[in-house]
């Protein structure tokens, strides 16, 4: 996993709420293989026609979007369906964070998990910024996951919270396996108190 | 002492924990992992690292999302979908993991074949590379989904780093009135709580509305917990729970069986427990249901008009409801019941166990849909026990078509598709844009009521077919 520290980019702003993963990427993808690259299918049945052309309405498509690196979104983003391919997706296309009032809890952690970051905002916060954005197509935003802040154009910093677990897990790029398998001797124990005390689930 | 009670949801974890981590976070220990197609992403990757699986005696396989449905289990078509299924039973066999490949009488959809296995018990830690792993929850289990990567490390490790959630306990008071379905009762929790409602919650469904339902009915109203944003959704075991499940082949018998209810009686929430939220809904209130938009949420009584985004305060409310009225070619104003369907599906883990196919034989017994109609049953088992009983013919004898188990139309990966601007009446859990293919128009609703839809070819209120 490739760590995260800091970024400046170009910021999106996407103002739909309950966007599911399904939007973020279409079920009949999801057999591909990972190498095979999933940028292309990121939000595909919204931001192509029907003919595999890109609609010019959406915002990724517009010119001044399309460098885009992080997202700001309305509430419960990412919810529906725990496909981790919809990390994929804006990884691939080149988005390693997410700024919202709300996550879907699966796709939250999947973010994790693959290097992106999704932060929480309070809901004004992340419509303040929708709105910014929307008012100044290609503003960049800088986010520092040390530092836990945004900074906007006026130079002002929005402080976010992150828990230490996960902050570590990013700045690091550290395998979360390799962190439990050093626990093996606590859950072998654990293992044969469960099989004294609990016998019938073998 | 007042409120020193533990929840059901408590005591669970409590048991489960291995060692506390950095971060608030908790190692839980995983009792049962249920695997399908999906998860052949995380068994190509640790065969590829050289990863052992911890315990492939406490996993179960089977193949449901991609199989073809038809009739008859013919070859399948597509090439790529060939090569995951059989992937499926390539890592399965080198992992000595047991596995319901296509043609296994037990073969079915994973949140079906569970609990019909016995596998699902109360008091468990169950997870499933799938967000509708709550349906577990009907046990009294911790059931929740994972993501891929999460699917590796319980693979490897049977454990898994968890931040516990907030607990939510929704009542549901009174009583049921006649054609009434869980559903019904699901889905207005859902329009009541909000489609993220119960984001960072687990959810304990309670009231005398949910210990009268059968077990099929307590798995239809946990299996939707993720359309209001909860991972887990549950309800505290009982003697419903364990007549159920006695005798099934994966439950514990004889002295092990008394062993297991002793513990399994334990596990009901203290009556002092102290929830971080609290919700009651009264049955009296709910009616047949279904959805007219893309969001679970998004659910009004059939006997509503289809809601004005001009009557909306909230613009950004306003701007998706218009989007999905756009989606959804529904007209403001205009009556629900009495809208043309193309199709209808009744399936899914939601609604395609045995009730859920006999409330759906009822209404069709000696009536002849006018639109297609599918039928999909949740599992082998499922299949043959309807069949024992003639739904099967009450079906086909009404112009239904009655299919192999699998997850078909409920999700557009698996052929099963409707096609753009075709308008499904259907029993599953999700009415996204495309879900059911690109440009599908889908209302959620009840076995009973998708039936109702197919015989009328309209949004129909059951009732009104007396
Ligand atoms: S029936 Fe639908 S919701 Fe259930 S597991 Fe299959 S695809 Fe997922």
């Amino acid at each position: 996993m490739e760590p995260f520290v800091r970024l400046t980019a170009v910021a999106a702003p996407m103002d739909l709420p309950n966007i599911d993963t399904d939007r973020i990427i279409p079920a009949r993808f999801l057999r591909r293989p990972r190498e095979s690259g999933f940028g292309p299918l990121l939000f595909h049945d919204v931001r192509f026609d029907a003919s595999g052309t890109e609609r010019p309405e959406f915002v990724l498509n517009r010119p001044a979007y399309r460098p885009a690196r992080i997202l700001v979104t309305a509430e419960n983003f990412g919810c529906g369906s725990s496909r981790e391919m919809a990390v994929w997706a804006l990884l691939d296309h080149g988005i390693r964070v997410l700024i919202g009032p709300s996550f879907g809890d699966i796709f939250f952690e999947n973010c994790f998990k693959n290097g992106a970051l999704p932060i929480v905002v309070p809901a004004a916060t992340a419509a303040a910024l929708r709105q910014t954005l929307a008012a100044r197509p290609g503003t960049a935003l800088t986010v520092d996951l040390e530092a836990q802040t945004i900074t906007g154009p006026d130079g002002a910093a929005i402080h976010f919270e992150v828990d230490g677990f996960r902050k570590h897990g990013l700045l690091t790029g550290r395998d979360e396996l390799a962190l439990t398998l050093e626990q093996m001797p606590a859950i072998e124990a654990f293992e044969a108190r469960r099989r004294a005390e609990m016998p019938w689930l073998g | 002492m007042a409120g020193s009670g533990l929840t059901l949801f408590e005591k669970i974890w409590r048991r489960h924990v291995v060692t506390e981590g950095p971060g608030g976070r908790s190692l839980l220990y995983v009792d049962r992992h249920l695997l399908h197609e999906g998860s052949t992403h995380a068994f190509g990757r640790m065969e590829r690292k050289g990863l052992a699986v911890r315990r492939p005696e406490a996993c179960l396989a089977t193949a449901d999302h991609y199989v073809p449905t038809a009739p008859g289990t013919p070859e399948i078509a597509d090439p790529e979908v060939r090569r995951m299924v059989a992937d499926l039973g390539r890592h399965t066999g080198r992992l000595g993991i047991p596995f319901f490949g296509r043609g296994e009488p037990r073969q079915g959809i994973v949140h079906v074949i569970g609990p019909e296995q016995g596998a699902t018990q109360p008091g468990i830690l169950l997870v499933c590379g799938d967000s509708h792993t709550a349906t577990h929850g009907a046990f009294g289990a911790l059931a929740f989904g994972i993501g891929s990567t999460e699917v590796e490390h319980v693979l490897a490790s049977q454990c898994l780093w968890q931040r516990k959630p907030r607990v939510m306990r929704i009542t549901v008071s009174g009583t049921r009135a006649p054609g009434i379905a869980a559903k019904d009762v699901i889905l207005a929790i859902i329009a009541r709580i909000g489609a993220g409602g119960g984001v960072g919650h687990a959810i304990e469904y309670a009231g005398p509305v949910i210990r009268a339902m059968s077990m099929d009915e307590r798995m239809t109203v946990c299996n939707m917990s993720i359309e209001a944003g909860a991972r887990a959704g549950m309800v505290a075991p009982d003697e419903t729970t364990f007549a159920y499940l006695q005798n099934r082949p994966l439950a514990p018998r004889g002295d092990r069986w008394a062993q297991a209810l002793a513990y399994w009686r334990t596990l009901p929430s203290d009556p002092d427990a102290v929830f971080d939220r609290e919700v009651t809904l009264d049955a009296a209130d709910i009616a047949p249901t279904v959805t007219w938009g893309t969001s679970p949420q998004d659910a009004l009584p059939i006997s509503a008009r289809v809601p004005d985004p001009a009557a909306v305060g909230d613009a950004a409310r306003r701007a998706s409801m218009e989007r999905a009225l756009a989606y959804m070619g529904l007209t403001p104003g205009a009556p629900l019941a009495g809208t043309p369907v193309s199709r209808v599906f009744i399936g899914s883990c939601t609604n395609s166990r045995l009730e859920d196919l006999r409330a759906a034989a009822a209404v069709a017994r000696g009536r002849r849909a006018a639109v297609p109609a599918w039928v999909v049953p949740g599992s082998g088992g499922v299949k043959r026990a309807a069949e024992a009983e003639g739904l099967d013919r009450v079906f086909r004898d009404a112009g239904f078509e009655w299919r192999e188990p699998g997850c078909s139309m409920c999700v557009g990966m698996n052929g099963d598709t409707a096609a753009a601007g075709e308008r499904v009446a259907s029993t599953s859990n999700r009415n996204f844009e495309g879900r059911q293919g690109p440009g599908a128009r889908t209302h959620l609703m009840s076995p009973a009521m998708a039936a109702a839809a197919a015989v009328t070819g309209r949004l129909t209120d059951v009732r009104t077919l007396a």
